[in-house]
């Protein structure tokens, strides 16, 4: 990679994109073998052209002896080969992207939310930031987003790094910076009048410098217990709190759980599900329960929702008992 | 076909097809495909001057970093204008309604396509789709893209969405009637003894790219309709608020849009594959290869559109198998590029315009090829999808393909089609200024696109500038490149040199007939005896192959 | 051969036959568009089935069951006297033909009425997706997409049987001119392709939307 810098460095420094991520040299040493491959495959046919055209010349004295329209066996050399390359690529890029989409576990989560035309980002201790992110150099980072309104794609290119944030669902992606410094963040997906206005920068700092960071400026509470008072604001704690008098099932402990279903399916409890049961209660009945819950679809904000979540996470930590068999008569 | 280019020119009874009527009624009622064709030709013409006048807008407002010259509601108006207007109402219908309606009957010994009716009717669904469409423009336009995501284009633009999708909805029905037309024709009208085996490689891809017309558009079709009733009655198909999927949209659209990429690139290789033999004086290489292969970029088109959606949150295994669909999908495009190259090979070749057109087509779709095999590389799609990478790989598939190969074709069948001769020296420097134009312009746009410049940004950057204004000076240059073939095509219509029946010395049936051709396009209907590209062999040296 | 001078085929065509072949490859393709048309709303039907399962069930005990069956049974009846009018015309029984044929338009006419009476069923309860649908339940807006997928796919549907019809009605106009004999039987034919295509998508509609339960 420094090879390819340095041969290029004269005058084409800016002709480089910046990398700064554990992905970003192995996405480009993928993108410059094909470059490479695709220099040779044109070069190779712009001189094999240039050949054929100026020796077969109309009026040229070049010997033309009758010559066969077509070979089985040229044709399926050059189909072999083509493909052979092709899956070789494949397989490479599939090997890369593999690593860009397996999270690693115990990473430093960050809450997102996207909306018209601002990233409103949320850090654990309740420090809010728009259109900055800060985070630490040398960890993982891993994002939870979400989107109010329209598709919008959260998109680093010095980390090599596009996720769409899709709306109706929580999305995550994660990366690891390995330099400090100032990068663009860009929406990449078309979102509207000011869509090239939403952009902003990520902050990569030492560790102690974010974490210093994170004390100072604009800090709300911490997430989980904003969550927990929207969970009472919501009213969720009406029935969740006191499980058996109100026959709603308890949520200690949830996340991250079997839960088994009315319809004998069992789901896993993560953000996924449990953003699902708020705003759509009716789709996956905990068993031995009947669905007397109301949906808080176009009731509970994005950023409010991931509170709630971040909440019931909290919950499960302090209490580890699974989801107790239902009181059921 | 044996290539007699000297054999008597041949005199036709009947008038020919320019001067068999000269009322408008005898053209906007016409049954005949040549003047349907242009009919297509005179439309999309007219289109394409729209679309290539927003392009040129949004080209000089990106000379700077800054929104100066407008704002972003009217950018985004420009640049949804540019690509609805440029896909559905120039590429999808140049090749095959121009030159596809004009030259499928005469390649294939026929006196019309199987339905003249269906196929006026087709136009007229053409003109009336355009029209809504401009009138959505002329109301204050549609800033959703050409892709029209939901949920953008379904609950939150505050654009005339209803009447452009109208538009595409009811042009899209044109392309249908044109795509079963030609299936029909190409399967029941050949002229006796022209097996598939001896069919020329334009028909084989006409047909290729017909199949794809009848059974992609319809989905396109359906979904614009899901779109324009969920902003009627307010369901959420796709807006998740309503608890729809935006993800669905996308699927049913790239159904459509990912084959109709096809449309826009198989008409394309159809003609170089008639241009190189022409030029080369010599049968193409590997035929039924080349034949095959359109066939299978017809299909596996058909399994490769979740490629668009590999940041959208879609599941790994998909992405995984869509990645592999689609380094697939390049082998059958590449083989063709191997194959001209090959029938170069102990040619006799020469270099009129059409030649050159064939010659800029093979690099250009060359580089688009393989762009498009690093965009099917995962971790390299995730990096520059909807960049100016992205931009710069379909334009050089569209414009560096499709376009080049349009204009290439336009000049070969001219004679055919004016029974002139255009300037040929001044065709040449238009082809060369066209090539020159067009890498400067986009070429750049492959470094922005890999620097992390996103698509669709009104504001950018001021480190992306540099490119930008090159980017910017060679679509100056490709405007002029394209200008002039219009001054001096139209120049030749009226006053240039009359053309033979059979100017370039090729072979095909379509070159047997006088030009311009008659209205029955044949006297008779010839019987072919030979399979196609059936020229001479090579002579001595020092003889030229042919006059 | 005198019958050839009667209608003649268009010059482009070299025979009758040519021509007839032509039409039934043109008409086959068409259907084909047809299938792939249908084949995206149905591909939202499935995805959303599968996502609100239980929004289908009970939307689909909303709809008038009786009515979709009833419905079922008289569009395959027209189909099989579309079938016999077919038959009818190859055999160049004229008469049979126009029998034949207005008891399939008929069938198709009463098909179409009690479709629309279904509608103003629906429209009275309020199951009409739109601003003022109105459904008492938990699942609403899910019952509101299936609804929303009833009246497009049988709304689609409907305007098919109407082009049916007028097809039906034109046949009829042909046979009464005698333009119909047991040679140039093809338009019969061609709207008899159709008809059945037709009855096709609704054997595939009526378990989607009235047999979910």
């Amino acid at each position: 990679m420094k090879d390819i810098r340095l041969v290029l460095a004269f005058g084409f420094r800016d002709w480089l994109p910046r990398s700064a991520s554990t992905l970003a040299p192995r996405v480009d040493i993928v993108f410059w073998v094909l470059v490479a491959a695709t220099a040779v495959l044109v070069i190779g046919l712009v001189i094999a052209n240039l050949y054929f055209l100026i020796r077969y010349r109309r009026g040229s004295k070049a010997p033309r002896p009758p010559l066969s329209v077509s070979s089985a066996k040229i044709e399926t050399t050059w189909i072999t080969l083509t493909t052979i390359g092709f899956l070789g690529f494949y397989f490479w890029g599939a090997h890369v992207y593999l690593f860009e989409e397996r999270p690693p576990r115990d990473a430093l989560v960050i809450n997102l939310v996207a909306r018209q035309w601002m990233w409103d980002i949320r850090h654990e201790n309740g420090r809010r930031e728009f259109n900055e992110l800060h985070v630490p150099v040398g960890e993982d980072v891993r994002l939870v987003m979400a989107s109010e309104d329209v598709i919008h794609s959260f998109f680093v290119p010095a980390f090599r790094l596009k996720q769409d944030v899709v709306p109706g669902r929580l999305v995550s992606t994660w990366f690891h910076a390995t330099k400090t410094g100032r990068f663009h963040l860009f929406c990449a997906e078309y979102c509207g009048t000011q869509h090239s206005g939403m952009v902003g920068d990520v902050v990569v700092m030492p560790a102690a410098k974010y974490a210093e960071w994170l004390t100072h400026g604009n800090t709300l509470e911490p997430l989980a217990q904003r969550g927990r008072r929207l969970f009472v604001r919501y009213n969720c704690s009406g029935c969740h709190d006191q499980p058996a008098a109100i026959h709603a099932p308890p949520l200690a402990g949830v996340y991250g759980s079997l839960v088994p279903l009315s319809d004998g399916r069992r789901i896993r409890a993560d953000d996924f599900y449990l953003r699902d049961s708020i705003l759509q209660p009716a789709k996956d009945i905990v068993a031995g329960y009947a669905n007397d819950m109301p949906s808080f679809q176009n009731v509970v904000p994005e950023g409010d929702l991931l509170d709630l979540i971040n909440y019931l996470k909290l919950l499960g930590q302090e209490n580890e008992s699974p989801v107790p068999p239902p009181a059921h008569p | 076909m044996p290539a007699t280019a000297e054999s008597p020119p041949p005199r036709s009874h009947s008038p020919n097809y320019l001067e068999s009527g000269h009322t408008v009624g005898s053209w906007l009622l016409t049954l005949d495909h040549k003047r349907i064709a242009l009919l297509y030709l005179f439309s999309i013409t007219f289109f394409f001057a729209i679309a290539a006048t927003a392009a040129a807008l949004m080209r000089i407002e990106l000379l700077t970093p800054a929104g100066d010259l407008v704002t972003s509601d009217t950018y985004n108006r420009l640049f949804t204008l540019h690509g609805v207007i440029m896909v559905w109402f120039f590429l999808i219908p140049s090749i095959p309604a121009v030159l596809g309606n004009f030259i499928i009957p005469l390649m294939i010994g026929a006196r019309e396509v199987a339905f003249p009716r269906l196929n006026l009717f087709s136009w007229y669904l053409f003109m009336a789709g355009g029209s809504f469409t401009l009138y959505s423009i002329i109301a204050g336009g549609v800033d959703t893209g050409w892709t029209f995501y939901a949920p953008y284009s379904s609950t939150y633009s505050n654009s005339h969405v209803m009447a452009m999708a109208a538009g595409i909805f009811v042009a899209g029905f044109g392309s249908i009637a044109t795509g079963l037309n030609f299936i029909v024709t190409i399967h029941k009208l050949r002229a006796p003894g022209l097996t598939w085996g001896r069919l020329p490689l334009f028909i084989w891809s006409m047909y290729a790219t017909s199949i794809i017309l009848v059974l992609a558009t319809p989905v396109l079709a359906m979904s614009l309709l899901l779109i324009a009733l969920e902003r009627v009655f307010g369901v959420g198909v796709f807006d998740p608020k309503l608890g729809g999927d935006p993800i669905l949209f996308q699927h049913l659209f790239w159904f459509y849009s990912h084959p109709a990429v096809y449309i826009m690139i198989l008409p394309g290789m159809g003609v170089v594959s008639e241009t190189i033999a022409a030029f080369a004086r010599k049968p193409v290489f590997g035929y039924s290869v080349v034949a095959a292969s359109s066939l299978a970029i017809a299909g596996l088109g058909f399994l490769v559109w979740g490629h668009h959606m590999f940041v959208s949150s879609q599941s790994v295994t998909a992405g995984l198998v869509f990645s592999l669909l689609s380094f697939l999908v390049a082998v059958p495009s590449a083989i063709k590029v191997f194959n001209w190259t090959a029938t170069l090979h102990r040619g006799s070749i020469s270099f009129e315009t059409p030649m050159l057109y064939a010659l800029g087509f093979m690099g250009l779709f060359t580089i688009g090829g393989m762009t498009g095999v690093m965009l099917a590389t995962l971790p390299i799609d995730v990096h520059v999808t909807d960049t100016y990478f992205v931009v710069a790989h379909f334009h050089y598939i569209m414009v560096g393909g499709m376009v080049m190969a349009y204009m290439g074709g336009i000049h070969y069948w001219w004679p055919k089609i004016s029974g002139r001769l255009y300037h040929e020296w001044l065709a040449r420097i238009a082809a060369i200024t066209t090539f020159a134009g067009f890498n400067l312009t986009f070429f750049p746009q492959f470094i922005l696109g890999y620097l992390g410049m996103p698509r669709r940004y009104h504001v950018y950057p001021p480190e992306f500038q540099a490119l930008n204004v090159l980017s910017t000076a060679g679509a100056s240059i490709l405007g002029i490149g394209y200008l002039m073939p219009l001054l001096y095509l139209t120049w030749s219509f009226f006053w240039g040199r009359r053309a033979g029946p059979n100017p370039w010395g090729a072979t095909g049936l379509e070159w047997k007939t006088p030009s311009p051709a008659p209205e029955h396009n044949f006297d008779e209907i010839p019987v072919v005896t030979s399979r196609a590209y059936d020229y001479p062999p090579p002579q001595p040296a020092g003889a030229s192959g042919g006059t | 051969m005198g019958n050839t001078l009667l209608h003649p085929a268009p010059s482009h065509f070299s025979s009758r036959e040519q021509h007839d072949s032509a039409n039934h490859l043109g008409m086959w393709t068409f259907l084909s568009t047809e299938i792939l048309f249908f084949g995206g709303v149905l591909a939202c039907y499935s995805i959303y089935r599968w996502t609100y399962p239980q929004a289908f069930h009970v939307g689909s005990e909303h709809l008038e069951y009786w009515i979709g069956t009833l419905n079922t049974g008289i569009l395959l009846t027209s189909s099989l006297f579309m079938a016999l009018g077919d038959l009818a015309i190859k055999a160049g029984a004229r008469r049979a033909v126009t029998w034949n044929l207005v008891a399939t338009w008929l069938l198709g006419a009463t098909f179409l009425g009690l479709k629309f009476y279904e509608y103003y069923l629906t429209a009275k309860e309020g199951h009409v997706p739109g601003s003022h649908f109105h459904f008492d339940g938990p699942l609403a807006p899910q019952v509101e997409l299936f609804m929303f997928l009833y009246f497009a796919t049988t709304g689609l549907h409907a305007m098919h049987m109407m082009f049916g019809l007028g097809a039906i009605t034109w046949l009829l106009w042909l046979n009464h001119r005698g333009k119909l004999t047991a040679e140039h039987n093809a338009p019969v034919g061609m709207v008899a392709l159709y008809w059945h295509f037709v009855d096709c998508v609704w054997i595939f509609l009526y378990p989607l939307l009235y047999l979910v339960s």
